[in-house]
C-alpha cells in the first residue's frame, strides 16, 4: 500500500521541480529593468483607488456553504457506490433515499433564494 | 533476464532496467524506487510535452473554424510556433509588481502545473502502463485536480490588483459550483464498475460507460469543461470585463506556466473522459499487444479535445448568472436523477442477463430522463412565455 503512493509523491515531486525550472531560467536569461512605473499595479493606465484587499461579495460565501454541504455528503456516496455490486436491493434504496434528503436541502437552498445571483 | 515483448515494449524495458539494477547488487526497495523515479521522470515529460503539439493543434483547428490559416511561418506547417513562442516568453522581462504578495505570487503559477501532472500519475495509458493504480483513482483526481483550484486564487489574491481579484473570486464561484454534478456523474461509472481504481474501471468496460451512461457522460464533460475554465465558461478571465482575470500582473515565462498548467488541464480532463466514459485502452487485440492500448487511448482522447474545442470555437460566452443558474438549477438536479435512475434501474435488472442487454436498458432508462427533461424544459418555458404575453397585453390595455 504505502508502495503505491511513492509514485504520487515522486511525481509531484517532478511536477513542482519542472514548473519551477523554466521560472528560474527565465529569471537568468531576462533582462531587469524595472521602474517605479513598470511595478505599478496593471489597472489600464489609471493609479489604483484605495486598498485591493478589500471585502468581497456575501454571494461568493452562499455558494460556498451551499458547496460545501454538497461535498460532504457526496464524499459518504462513494462507499456506497464502490460496495453497489454487492449491496442487497434493501440497502441501495436506502442510498436513494439519502441522496433525496439531499436534494431536499438542494431544494430548500433554492427556494429561499441562496441560488439567485444578485 | 526478463524477455523482451515487442508488444508490450515500455514495460518490459521497464522490468529489464529493475533487472540489471538488482544484477549490480542493489536492495529491491532501492531498485523499485529508481525504476519508479524513471517512470515518473518520463511521465512528467511526455506532461509537459504534449501541450506544445496540442496547442499547435488547437490554433490551427480553430484557424480552419474562423476561416484563417493559422500558425504557419514556423517549420512546416507551423509545427514549431511553441518552440518560438517558448523562446519569446522566457527571454522577457519578469515584472513582479511593486505591491504584491512576492512568494505567493511565484508559487501559484508552479502549484497549478505539479497539481495537474499528478493527475496524470493515475491515468493508465495501456493494461500494464499505468503509473500507480491507486483504489481511490477516481477521487484522487477530483482532489488533486482542485488543488489547481486554490492556485489560480493565490495568483489573483497576491497579483494585489483589483481586476486578477475579481478573477480569482469568480474561478472559486466557478469551480467549487461545477464540483458537484462532476463529482455526481463520476459516481456512476464507479457504481457500474464497483470500484475507484482507473485500471478497473476500464477494464469492467466490455461495452463503453457512454453506452450505459450517456447523460453522466455528458454531463462530466460539460461541468469539467467548466471546471478548467475553457469558453463558454471562461468566465474567469474574460477580456470584455476584467481584463484578463487571474493572470493580469503575470509576464514573461510565469504568464507561460500559467497557460501550460491550463491547456494541460483541458488535455486531462479529456484523458479522464476516454479513461472513464470511453473505454480508456480498450480496442481491438489489446490482450496480446498491450501497447496498442496507448495508441487507443490518445486517439480516444484527442477525439474529446476535439469536440471540446469545437464546442469553444461555437459558444459564445455565458453571463456569471446564469453560469450558476446553469450549474444549481439544471446540471445538480439532473446529475441527481440520473444517479438515483441508474442505481435502481441497475439493481432490478436480473442478475443472468448479459453485459450488453444491461447497457441497452440503462441506455433506455437514460432516454427516458432526457425525455422527462425536454418536457420540463418545454413547460416553464411555456409558462414564461404565458407570463410575458400577459404582461404584453397588460401594457397594451393602458
Amino acid at each position: 500500500m504505502a508502495h503505491e503512493w511513492i509514485f504520487i509523491g515522486i511525481i509531484l515531486l517532478f511536477g513542482t521541480i519542472f514548473a519551477a525550472v523554466p521560472l528560474v531560467v527565465n529569471t537568468i536569461v531576462a533582462p531587469k529593468k524595472p521602474n517605479v512605473l513598470k511595478n505599478e499595479t496593471y489597472e489600464c493606465g489609471m493609479e489604483t483607488v484605495g486598498d485591493t484587499w478589500i471585502q468581497f461579495k456575501v454571494q461568493y460565501y452562499i455558494f460556498s456553504l451551499v458547496f460545501v454541504i454538497f461535498d460532504v455528503e457526496i464524499v459518504f456516496l462513494f462507499p456506497w457506490a464502490v460496495a453497489y455490486k454487492q449491496l442487497p436491493f434493501f440497502a441501495v434504496v436506502e442510498g436513494v433515499i439519502f441522496i433525496v434528503i439531499l436534494a431536499g436541502g438542494l431544494l430548500y437552498a433554492w427556494r429561499k433564494g441562496a441560488l439567485d445571483w444578485v | 533476464m526478463p524477455e523482451v515483448r515487442l508488444g508490450d515494449l515500455l514495460v518490459s524495458l521497464y522490468d529489464l532496467f529493475g533487472w540489471g539494477l538488482s544484477e549490480i547488487g542493489l536492495n529491491p526497495s532501492v531498485v523499485s524506487i529508481l525504476q519508479k523515479l524513471v517512470a515518473a521522470f518520463i511521465l512528467t515529460n511526455f506532461c509537459l510535452l504534449t501541450p506544445l503539439l496540442t496547442i499547435w493543434l488547437e490554433r490551427k483547428v480553430s484557424a480552419r473554424f474562423q476561416d484563417r490559416l493559422g500558425p504557419n511561418r514556423v517549420g512546416p506547417f507551423g509545427l514549431f510556433q511553441g518552440f518560438a513562442d517558448i523562446v519569446k516568453l522566457i527571454t522577457k522581462e519578469d515584472i513582479t509588481p511593486a505591491g504584491a504578495d512576492k512568494t505567493v505570487f511565484n508559487i501559484g503559477p508552479v502549484i497549478a502545473v505539479a497539481s495537474v501532472v499528478g493527475i496524470w500519475a493515475v491515468i493508465p495509458f495501456a493494461s500494464t502502463m499505468v503509473g500507480t493504480d491507486i483504489n481511490v483513482g477516481i477521487l484522487y483526481s477530483v482532489a488533486v485536480g482542485a488543488i489547481g483550484t486554490l492556485a489560480i486564487m493565490m495568483g489573483g489574491w497576491a497579483s494585489n490588483n483589483k481586476y486578477a481579484l475579481l478573477g480569482s473570486f469568480r474561478t472559486v464561484a466557478q469551480l467549487v459550483s461545477y464540483e458537484v454534478p462532476m463529482i455526481i456523474a463520476l459516481l456512476i461509472p464507479t457504481l457500474l464498475a464497483g470500484s475507484m481504481s482507473m485500471n478497473t474501471i476500464v477494464q469492467e468496460q466490455q461495452v463503453w460507460f457512454v453506452v450505459a451512461a450517456p447523460i453522466a457522460a455528458l454531463l462530466f464533460l460539460i461541468s469539467s469543461i467548466a471546471e478548467v475554465g475553457r469558453a463558454p465558461f471562461d468566465l474567469l478571465e474574460a477580456e470584455s470585463e476584467i481584463v484578463a482575470g487571474f493572470h493580469v500582473e503575470y509576464t514573461g515565462m510565469k504568464f507561460g506556466v500559467w497557460m501550460l498548467a491550463e491547456f494541460l488541464h483541458a488535455f486531462t480532463i479529456c484523458a479522464l473522459t476516454a479513461v472513464v466514459f470511453l473505454g480508456g485502452w480498450r480496442g481491438p487485440w489489446v490482450d496480446q499487444y498491450p501497447l496498442l492500448g496507448v495508441v487507443y487511448f490518445l486517439t480516444k482522447t484527442y477525439f474529446v479535445s476535439m469536440i471540446m474545442l469545437w464546442i469553444r470555437v461555437t459558444v459564445p460566452r455565458v453571463r456569471i448568472d446564469q453560469m450558476n443558474d446553469l450549474n444549481w438549477k439544471f446540471l445538480v438536479p439532473l446529475s441527481l436523477v440520473a444517479l438515483v435512475v441508474t442505481a435502481l434501474v441497475d439493481k432490478s435488472i436480473p442478475v443472468d442477463f448479459s453485459i450488453g442487454s444491461r447497457s441497452l436498458i440503462l441506455f433506455l432508462a437514460n432516454m427516458v430522463i432526457v425525455v422527462a427533461t425536454l418536457l420540463v424544459l418545454r413547460g416553464i418555458s411555456r409558462k414564461e412565455q404565458a407570463a410575458q404575453s400577459e404582461l404584453q397585453a397588460e401594457v397594451n390595455s393602458i
